[in-house]
């Protein structure tokens, strides 16, 4: 066992790890953030994805070891400090841009990370962005619509579908 | 997973160094490695991993040619890769999705050489140099065969160096699960000639299709390639489509290819 430390949502956090942690096992099981979703655990769905040093990725497919060191966002961390949902979160909301629920981490990390890119996307390079994401209730259209919504944009002439 | 060491090395020497033990594993981005290790197909004792290596990073543009470091993202070779040779940075950002982009490494999958993978297109197709921690491997040399390179045990992709085309172009069909290339390929037309490179066609992995290299050297326009076909033979063939229709591919992504170079 190694002992690894990392910055998780602003706060120290370290823990003895196995070369093979995974760093989706080290923040749910040693760390109890079980926000992070492992659906596939094959680095396809997306339900893992969290930030590494500012960075979306699948933390299903990168080891505890590799972020020793590094500042880890996750969806545990995205609220407002008052504990009210963020703006992207608080899109979801409004615009049904969950149903089951389970790809959602993700999907709102994922989407914060395009808005820190790309403010303003227009619908076609939000579909592109979320590529790797899988909703598997194939709830797009609205999660399309939260993430516009989120970064200020109209969406109300964007159809139900 | 078996368990394995992991180690981070911060200089190529002590990678190297790191690699000498039997069985070790250099492990660029893990966007490959991570999955196959899962499956048990692969159980090294330790694992170095290369992404702590400051050297190995980065795109320059040095003289005629892009270098990029061996341990650059995919992500990072699409933004800084643009101006410099647009062909190639727009290869890279349609790799796997945003968050594979942010991991994987170009010397990653050129050291994997996966028979659908994207990069090894690029580097046969623009005749690029694969530099080692002890050699300078040309392109035309170093893929060898699905999964099969000219790299020693322990060898280190550093650098790969492309020398920048005139007009360059990348036609992907994307295989809509897995999202690697069905059939894609890569054009580049340069002073002496034009190189196309073929991946996720063949059993051999990446090839050149030197009938289209030469029709497109005489004439650098899509219909140059009208009539030109390849060989079903030693295409791939499993349940996302028969050899036939590799084959088919590889023409109608040649013509899109260069229809779109700039």
């Amino acid at each position: 066992m190694t002992q690894v430390k990392m910055t998780v949502n602003g706060k120290a956090a370290s823990g003895d790890v196995e070369g093979r942690t995974l760093l989706a096992q080290f923040l749910r099981d040693s760390q109890g953030l079980t926000g992070t979703h492992v659906g596939c655990d094959t680095s396809q769905c997306g339900a893992c994805v969290v930030h590494v040093d500012g960075k979306a990725v699948k933390a299903c497919t990168m080891l505890a070891l590799e972020a020793d060191g590094a500042e880890v966002s996750t969806i545990e961390g995205q609220a407002n400090a008052d504990g009210s949902l963020n703006v992207i979160q608080q899109a979801f909301q409004d615009h049904h841009g969950l149903q089951c629920g389970f790809c959602t981490p993700g999907m709102v990390m994922s989407a914060a990370a395009l808005l820190k890119d790309n403010p303003k996307p227009t619908e076609t390079e939000v579909r592109d962005y979320l590529e790797g994401n899988i909703c598997r209730c194939t709830g797009y259209h609205n999660i399309v619509k939260a993430i516009l919504a989120a970064s200020g944009q109209d969406v109300s002439a964007i159809a139900a579908e | 997973m078996y368990n394995f060491d992991f180690v981070k090395p911060a200089t190529v020497d002590e990678a190297v160094k790191a690699l000498a033990d039997d069985e070790a594993q250099a492990l660029g981005g893990g966007q490959t490695l991570i999955p196959t290790l899962k499956q048990r197909l692969a159980s090294p004792s330790k694992l170095v991993s290369l992404t702590g290596i400051a050297e190995m990073k980065g795109v320059s543009k040095q003289g005629d040619a892009v270098v990029i470091g061996g341990g650059t993202t995919h992500r990072t070779v699409a933004e800084e890769a643009a101006s410099a040779y647009p062909g190639l940075a727009d290869l890279a950002s349609r790799i796997g999705d945003p968050a594979v982009r942010n991991r994987g490494t170009i010397g990653g999958s050129l050291a994997n050489n996966d028979p659908s993978a994207c990069y090894p297109a690029a580097a046969l197709g623009s005749g690029a140099t694969i530099v080692t921690n002890s050699r300078e491997i040309a392109a035309d040399d170093y893929f060898q065969g699905m999964f099969t390179t000219a790299l020693e045990e322990g060898e280190i992709i550093t650098e790969v160096r492309f020398p920048i085309p005139q007009k360059s172009a990348y036609a992907k069909i994307a295989q809509p699960a897995s999202r690697f290339p069905l059939v894609a390929v890569f054009v580049a037309q340069y002073g002496d000639g034009v190189r196309v490179a073929v991946t996720g066609a063949s059993n051999n992995g990446v090839f050149r299709w030197s009938e289209a290299e030469a029709a497109l050297s005489g004439n650098f326009a899509a219909d140059a390639l009208d009539g030109l076909t390849v060989a079903s033979d030693d295409m791939i063939g499993d349940l996302h489509g028969t050899a036939a229709y590799r084959s088919h591919l590889v023409g109608v992504m040649a013509k899109r290819a260069v229809a779109a170079a700039s």
